[in-house]
């Protein structure tokens, strides 16, 4: 018997566009406020597991044809990429700078290579989390 | 005005906290699944969106702080809570958990046995 979750299903599909709003948002305000990459991935990783319940493991993957394996292994290398990018300017390992910029339509902004250390961290906890919830849940 | 937005933030906090603890007692002193779901579904939404309103008019009117991220709670609150409440009761109903002795109705099982029945034929 096919189960009618239509209540379910209609709720996510406006939730989960603030889930990953608020997600992208706990991530790049992790310099100035509390949250980071570990907190946004999670959140993400909790969006997709949402979806994950309301729908089967197949309609998701083909919603979304990430391969999470890949997306772990992208984050280690931004993160250690920033972090040996800086002996190639002889300075130590794991060395930041940051510069203030003057954006068109942004306005001035501070870009920091620790944004993109913080995105490598970001992209390691959403493909471990999805990773682990997808192997268990796929194990029959 | 600072009277006014002092009464509010109290009363909007004070009701909130009172909702939820009606809330409370109706899980303790309700009879069934299906009673006590709708006392906490019902009061802890309207509670908590009281005590989120309160919170945000204190950071707005005293620190002049907009803060939308308890709009954004507001908004999710209200949007989720009914649904999970439905859910857990619906998944109470399918897993065959028995209404309160005293109730009168159950439209849900007429209907069930008419689809069963159609299927049937």
């Amino acid at each position: 018997m096919k189960v009618n979750n239509i209540i379910l299903e209609t709720s996510i599909k406006v939730l989960l566009f603030i889930i990953t709003l608020f997600s992208v948002y706990i991530f790049t305000a992790g310099h100035y406020y509390p949250g980071g990459g570990f907190i946004g991935g999670l959140m993400t990783a909790g969006a997709i597991v949402l979806l994950l319940i309301t729908y089967d493991i197949k309609t998701v993957s083909a919603i979304l044809p990430v391969n999470y394996r890949i997306l772990t292994a992208i984050g280690l290398l931004l993160a250690a990429g920033t972090s040996v990018g800086a002996m190639l300017f002889n300075v130590p390992f794991l060395t930041h700078v940051f510069t203030d910029i003057e954006l068109p339509l942004l306005g001035e902004i501070s870009l920091h290579t620790a944004t993109i250390f913080d995105l490598g961290v970001y992209f390691v906890v959403v493909g471990v989390t999805m990773t682990i919830i997808q192997t268990i849940g796929e194990d029959e | 005005m600072s009277v006014i937005v002092n009464f509010l933030i109290g009363f909007f906090v004070l009701a909130g906290a009172f909702l939820c603890l009606i809330a409370t007692f109706g899980v303790i002193r309700l009879p069934d699944v299906y009673t006590r779901n709708h006392a906490a579904s019902k009061a802890t939404t309207l509670g908590v969106m009281s005590i989120l309103l309160g919170t945000f008019l204190y950071f707005y009117a005293f620190l002049d702080h907009f803060n939308s991220r308890l709009i954004l709670g507001f908004v999710f609150i209200f949007m989720t809570s009914p649904v999970s409440g439905h859910l857990i009761n619906r998944a109470a109903y399918n897993s065959g958990i028995k209404l309160w002795d005293r109730s009168v109705r159950d439209d849900l099982k007429e209907y069930n046995e008419q689809v069963l029945k159609k299927d049937k034929l």
